[in-house]
């Protein structure tokens, strides 16, 4: 059961990528194309989690009843995947503040009917 | 206090308190603070510099240091070495530079300029000193933030917009596989530290097909820092709209760093264990670097935009840099180094000359300035000086840089490169002169037929104040910078050599981060072959020469007798810069398609070479 739920993260977290690549090649609008973005990011949320994850261990939280030193899932890639989302959520927030200045002076967020810069 | 983590604290520091002081702040006073800081970094930086020749510095923050080298390391740590603490001091002096450019000339909003250089700087010092795998990857998304920032910041116009977009994307998603990849790795070694996880993948056994793919993701984030091809397309759009001072730093050392961070993890990571395979690595990069030189160059001189042109050109250098690395030899190490300082230098100061272009005149388009800079000689002097540089002619640094990897390249009969180089470094120099001799110089007639299907934009003036003078604060910054490219070549021949070998020495870095008892011995020095077997390379600087000077000669004066003798090569050149043009398209879903396609190919040839 728990190497099945292993698997399948693995395979949540490749599939996450892949869609989320794709949505970013063909949007047809700038915030579904920040949208992609974000469910590119997830695929690294989902990676994170199944590393750390052992099966049948409780959360690492020594409060109830948990002894310090006894055994828990991975702290190390949660704190990875709390400074990810930070970061990303910086880059994705100047990423919307972009948009909307498109748009603005656009009058479109179509990226293929924005003024582009080619050759 | 130790000084290794200042160069990162300072300037964070100083970026915190102008962000809440700064609205208060005459602008005089906030230039003189930004000065003062990234002075102190360029010092402080300096001083590490020195007293890391001595041995690697170990610095853990909060001090969980390992207790004994059986000790797992659970702390973070700062592992300085001399090439490392160079290129943050050379980060340091470009922000410096930067700075001086914009002394109360540069349009500003607030303090928010001098908060983002500040924070770009402190990421640029903390990706160059941090021995921490996740930390890497950290400071390479703060980079792209602020960068992102200060190349949107100026204009509201969608075109430079849109570089701030594509910038952001492609970067974004390069940072999210190297995140990946740094799972990967962290799933088969339980570390973050370079130097541990290095040990534990040359003592446990994987599988190679693994760790090739690890390896292949925790460098694509910086690979696409480092514009290498297919995934450079941001980069010409990002430079064409950025501010000048921004410009600096992205050309002269952020790009750069993409390329550092792949040798830091390479060597210390990889090497050890073997895996990938070193010969494996070697093809793939030469490819991989030979490719970005040839098409960077192609589109350098196919511009007519003189960011945009000098973007390129950065490209097409990138390329010849990773050649440096792929040769995995520590001699072409050195040269790499000494090409990467050359070049930073030489790129920033042209990059300086386009913005006293863009202050006198407004316009940076090679036909739009028509002869209209002629009384501008001096600036245009300093601009041939520069692109003479950027052939690889002496006395510049990548002049030193070039012959060492070339000799390398020969010793190990990879004479083909030699054809990359001479192609590479023609063209993306032969694009200056010919800027410089037709703007500065009034030299020309009629248009080159390459430069036609070149982007004609506009760009706004970025400086207040009067426009009728080169101010102080414009050229000196840029003959420094010009000079200092040709004067710090010969003294840091024998230091480049040196600590290159240091650089790829990863049981010296292991031992003096883990704490280890017995420290190994000293590397041994590369030893030249002798003279008999030495590859004479000395003839590369003058065929450079002249085949740059046929290149412009051409493109000056189209229809001249000499140049009907060329025409089948521009025919081929048009052809060629015909299909390149098309996937330049702006469209950053295309950069993203062709950023997938980049990483299934170099991950095809890194699975299958081996």
């Amino acid at each position: 059961m728990e190497t099945a739920l292993t698997y399948a993260g693995y395979a949540a977290a490749v599939w996450l990528f892949l869609i989320g690549l794709y949505g970013v090649v063909k949007a047809r609008h700038l915030v579904n194309l920040c949208l992609s973005l974000t469910v590119v990011q997830s695929s690294t949320y989902v990676l994170l989690t199944i590393i750390g994850f052992r099966p049948g261990l409780p959360a690492p939280i020594y409060t109830d009843g948990l002894l310090p030193g006894s055994a828990a899932v991975d702290p190390i890639v949660q704190a990875l995947m709390l400074t990810d989302v930070v970061v990303e959520a910086t880059v994705i927030a100047l990423l919307l503040a972009i948009i909307i200045k498109v748009h603005r002076d656009a009058r479109t967020a179509d990226p293929d009917r924005v003024d582009m810069m080619r050759g | 206090m130790p000084l290794a983590p200042l160069p990162i604290i300072v300037p964070l520091t100083v970026a915190a308190v102008l962000i809440i002081a700064g609205k208060h702040l005459h602008r005089r006073i906030l230039d003189s603070v930004a000065i003062a800081t990234s002075a102190t970094v360029v010092v402080l930086t300096i001083i590490l510099t020195t007293q890391s020749a001595g041995g690697v510095i170990v610095y853990w923050f909060g001090d969980w240091l390992p207790l004994s080298p059986s000790h797992f390391p659970i702390g973070i740590c700062l592992a300085i070495d001399p090439i490392g603490a160079a290129l943050a001091s050379l980060a340091a002096m470009l922000v410096l530079a930067a700075f001086t450019f914009s002394w109360s000339y540069f349009k500003s909003v607030g303090a928010l300029y001098h908060v983002l250089m500040l924070v770009f700087l402190a990421a640029m010092c903390a990706l160059s000193l941090t021995g921490d795998l996740f930390d890497m990857f950290v400071w390479l998304e703060v980079m792209t933030a602020a960068g992102v920032a200060l190349c949107g910041y100026k204009s509201e116009q969608s075109q430079s917009l849109q570089g701030a977009l594509n910038f952001a994307v492609i970067n974004t998603i390069g940072a999210f596989l190297s995140l990946t990849g740094v799972a990967l790795l962290y799933s088969a070694t339980g570390t973050l530290n370079l130097a541990q996880a290095g040990r534990i993948l040359a003592t446990a056994h994987f599988s190679e097909r693994f760790v090739t793919v690890a390896f292949l993701f925790v460098i694509a984030g910086f690979l696409v820092k480092s514009a290498t091809f297919p995934f450079h397309f941001w980069l010409a759009d990002a430079h064409a709209v950025a501010p000048t001072p921004v410009c600096i730093l992205f050309s002269g050392i952020m790009v750069e760093l993409g390329i550092y961070a792949v040798a830091r993890i390479y060597w210390i990571v990889f090497a050890p264990g073997g895996q990938p395979s070193p010969e494996t690595i070697r093809w793939v990069f030469l490819i991989m670097g030979s490719l970005t030189a040839v098409t960077g160059a192609l589109y350098c001189f196919g511009q007519r935009h003189l960011k945009r042109m000098l973007a390129f050109s950065t490209i097409s250098h990138v390329g010849l840099m990773l050649i440096g690395f792929a040769l995995l030899n520590s001699r072409a190490l050195g040269g790499m180094a000494l090409y990467l300082a050359g070049h930073g230098l030489i790129k920033a100061g042209l990059f300086i000359a386009a913005g006293i272009l863009l202050h006198r005149f407004g316009s940076m388009d090679e036909y739009d300035l028509g002869q209209s800079a002629r009384h501008l000689a001096p600036i245009g002097f300093l601009m041939a000086l520069g692109a003479w540089g950027l052939a690889g002619l002496p006395p510049f640094a990548t002049f030193f840089g070039q012959l060492r990897i070339d000799q390398v390249g020969g010793e190990q009969h990879l004479w083909w490169l030699r054809a990359v180089t001479i192609f590479a470094e023609a063209l993306t120099a032969g694009a200056v002169f010919r800027f410089t001799a037709r703007v500065f110089f009034g030299f020309g007639h009629g248009k080159s037929m390459l430069t036609r299907g070149a982007p004609h934009l506009h760009t706004d003036v970025e400086t207040s104040g009067q426009h009728s003078r080169v101010p102080a604060f414009m050229w000196a910054p840029m003959a420094v910078l010009i000079l200092g490219a040709a004067l710090i070549a010969v003294p840091l021949r024998g230091p480049a050599d040196r600590f290159s070998k240091t650089f790829e020495t990863a049981s010296v870095y292991d031992a003096a981060v883990l704490n280890l008892k017995t420290p190994p011995a000293g590397p041994e020095p590369y030893q030249r072959p002798s003279p008999a077997h030495r590859a004479s390379d000395w003839w590369i600087p003058l065929a450079v020469a002249l085949v740059a000077f046929g290149s412009v000669w051409g493109a000056l004066f189209p229809k001249s007798r000499e140049s009907a003798f060329a025409e089948p090569v521009r025919a081929g050149l048009s052809k060629s810069l015909f299909v390149l043009r098309k996937f330049q398209s702006g469209r950053v879903g295309d950069y993203v398609a062709w950023f997938a396609f980049g990483i299934a190919a170099y991950g095809g040839m890194l699975l299958l070479l081996h």
